[in-house]
């Protein structure tokens, strides 16, 4: 008979897991493996609530595996090294996001893209080599591969930099991917949370002109006045949408919710391309000529590579981008999820593990 | 309230149209315009029969003006060129595709992208810049702006050309846009009719190795031995679409009934990307997941610039390629648009217009 999760691994741990799909969260005795040749240990401090740990707590996408411990924007210090680890070292600041392991072989995993990697084992509910389960962020420790930790730049702070390593990668990998990165050009953030808020600040670091499209006019004002988008779209107003059609040469769509590709479409440029970042569990409608017509097109994108993870918490901390959040302690997470369910948030809850009472 | 077609302009022309929804074409006496200083007046040959004019003929998309004289696949040997027209004289072998009139303005006919201009004028069924509605090929003489008229190299044959200036240009563009024209890639096409069997040869002439994704078996043996596509795969045949998983750098799609993607985007590798060249009158569902779980990419493309449309034709010449063809005299035309609407051809019907379309007296 398998082990418990108290008694798998040797060093003890503890956090807040779901246990079924109501998703509601308590606190949870389980263990970390050793700290292997190549791993690195590290004491959480911070850990950003995603959108998709919401997702997974109450198996909306049919996938999880209870009990859960979600967090995968996980911001902590070195506690400990393995032999072989030379790029870190005890007291470092480093983060671990959305993968913890890769087979290194394939070809994506040649190009520096181990996230499209078809065995990669995620930082939460994935099986890893030994055959236990990985655990997340909502707790004390974590033991990962060094070349799965990320050096967190001096000047970023913890907290509001944690969210980067999941919400700010995912925006920022098409970006560069797609192209959107020309000066002058103009970009569309669709939907306006932990992903978007993050598209409009690097939009704006990439110089492009950007404009927020949202079905919510109250976040007009601070879309403009607090992130520094150039202007706001209200997409439920279809004179303001027909009037904003053909202007924009990309789109980040950031919306989880099942929703029309339609409209969107028709706001991009000919050879304007859409890309979808979030993960809804139906599919999205895409009327055809809207692509045929005017060769546009819609890809997809699924956070982001090592070494490009690297570049983009190098690239924030340069420009000085990071996370706008509300801290929570880890006792008020049910609470925090709830709000996130509704939208309740501007833009990330980010736990503070460090000051927080898991038991 | 306008002048008759045959009054509208001063050279006697002769076509079929279809009058109404029921789309059966009959004979048509109407005109077409002067020479204008830079138009090319040519003696259509051939005439192509394209998908889209069985839709608008019985007005599917419900553009259609009627009395309406499909066609746009159109080649044939010049008779005059206007003064101020360089590119052609009188005896050269021409074609006209998709489109004959543009803003000349916009930023895509500054990138010689005129098909995707808002104020693109089509070949058929359009206002030209003068009021008038445009009649496309299947008649005996075309009178067109030389922009947008096409060279057809000498020892080319006219017949098997034709279709090229939709068809061809319509697979052709997304092969060289998308980049899967690298010799060593591995692109499937769905669909082998009309625009199937053209995309296939181009790809093959690329160095492209080519697998046919088709709900027929039966067109197996043609694809491979007659084609030239390096395998076959039946899109229902669940096995067969499970093994080729993640094995395509790109698929050019030209059903243009409403079908399911998710399953050709499996068929992608990562990265891999699903060109749309036909299009369903229905939107089509998309599986967000499929796309981000190997950044996957669904574009469309419509047709070419003439730019690419010239070169394209060059190509093709060059490579020796042509349509698969089967000739028809004008009477038979609405039993090759029922036959087509079956699928019943292979792989495009042209019309002989010089031998038989003629006005009877």
């Amino acid at each position: 008979m398998a082990k418990s999760p108290e008694t798998e691994h040797p060093q003890k741990a503890i956090g807040w897991a779901a246990r079924d799909n109501t998703g509601t969260f308590s606190p949870f005795h389980f263990s970390r493996r050793e700290t292997g040749a190549d791993d690195v240990t590290i004491k959480i401090l911070f850990c950003g609530i995603c959108h998709s740990d919401l997702h997974c707590a109450r198996n909306e996408w049919g996938v999880t595996n209870y009990p859960i411990v979600p967090g995968h924007e996980i911001v902590g210090t070195v506690t400990k090294v393995g032999n072989n680890v030379s790029k870190f070292k005890e007291g470092d600041k480093v983060g671990v996001g959305v993968l913890v392991a890769s087979c290194q072989k394939c070809e994506s995993c040649q190009q520096g893209l181990e996230n499209y990697c078809p065995n990669m084992i995620l930082t939460y509910n994935s099986i890893d080599r030994d055959g236990t389960k990985t655990y997340g962020g909502y707790s004390d420790l974590i033991v990962v591969d060094q070349h799965y930790v990320l050096r967190f730049p001096d000047n970023m702070p913890l907290d509001a930099g944690a969210p980067l390593l999941c919400a700010g990668i995912t925006v920022y990998s098409p970006m560069k991917y797609y192209g959107m990165t020309e000066p002058g050009k103009h970009l569309g953030v669709a939907g306006l949370g932990g992903l978007g808020h993050v598209a409009v600040k690097i939009g704006k670091a990439f110089g492009l002109k950007v404009t927020v499209i949202s079905t919510s006019p109250k976040k007009e004002s601070e879309a403009i006045s607090k992130l520094g988008a150039d202007a706001f779209l209200v997409s439920s107003d279809p004179a303001k949408v027909k009037a904003a059609m053909g202007t924009m040469d990309y789109i980040i769509d950031t919306v989880s919710a099942v929703h029309s590709l339609a409209p969107l479409l028709g706001l991009l440029k000919v050879n304007g391309k859409l890309v979808t970042v979030g993960l809804p569990e139906k599919p999205l409608e895409v009327p055809i000529f809207a692509l045929v017509g005017a060769r546009r097109l819609v890809g997809g994108s699924n956070v982001g590579g090592m070494k490009e993870t690297q570049e983009m918490l190098d690239f924030c901390a340069k420009h000085n981008i990071a996370a706008d959040i509300e801290l929570v302690r880890m006792d008020q997470i049910n609470t925090a999820m709830e709000r996130l369910a509704k939208s309740d948030v501007k833009y990330r809850f980010v736990i503070d593990v460090g000051n927080s009472k898991l038991q | 309230m306008g002048q008759a077609p045959e009054q509208e302009h001063p050279k006697n022309a002769f076509g079929w149209a279809a009058k109404d929804t029921s789309g059966v074409l009959s004979p048509f006496h109407f005109s077409r315009r002067a020479t204008g200083e830079k138009d090319v007046t040519f003696k259509v040959t051939h005439c192509g029969i394209c998908h889209s004019d069985l839709h608008m003929i019985k007005n599917e998309w419900g553009n259609t003006i009627y009395p309406i004289v499909p066609g746009h696949e159109i080649v044939g040997v010049v008779t005059e060129v206007g003064s101020k027209v360089s590119k052609f004289k009188v005896g050269d072998k021409v074609g006209v595709g998709c489109m004959v009139g543009s803003c000349h303005s916009c930023d895509s006919c500054a990138i010689d992208l005129e098909n995707y201009c808002p104020k693109v004028i089509m070949t058929y069924a359009n206002k030209y810049h003068d009021g008038t509605i445009t009649y496309g090929g299947y008649s005996d003489i075309m009178v067109a702006d030389e922009h947008f008229v096409v060279r057809i190299p000498e020892g080319t044959p006219l017949d098997a050309t034709a279709p090229l200036l939709c068809a061809g240009i319509t697979v052709y563009s997304p092969l060289r846009f998308y980049g899967l024209d690298k010799p060593g890639m591995h692109v499937g096409v769905v669909g082998l009719g009309g625009l199937g069997h053209v995309a296939v040869k181009f790809a093959k002439a690329m160095g492209v190795k080519v697998t046919v994704i088709s709900t027929s078996p039966s067109k197996k043996s043609e694809a491979i031995e007659r084609l030239g596509a390096d395998s076959f795969l039946v899109s229902r045949d669940q096995d067969e679409m499970q093994a080729a998983m993640g094995t395509m750098d790109g698929i050019i799609d030209t059903v243009s009934a409403v079908h399911p993607l998710m399953p050709l985007i499996g068929l992608l590798k990562s990265q891999g990307k699903l060109v749309l060249v036909g299009a369903p009158e229905k939107p089509l569902e998309l599986p967000a997941f499929s796309l981000l779980m190997g950044r996957k990419i669904v574009g469309g493309s419509m047709i070419g610039g003439m730019k690419e449309t010239q070169e394209m034709i060059d190509f093709a010449a060059k490579h020796n390629i042509r349509a698969d063809i089967e000739v028809i005299p004008a009477d038979y035309v609405n039993t090759a648009l029922e036959r087509l609407a079956k699928a019943d051809v292979r792989y495009r019907f042209v019309i002989d217009v010089a031998n038989t379309m003629k006005s009877t007296p």
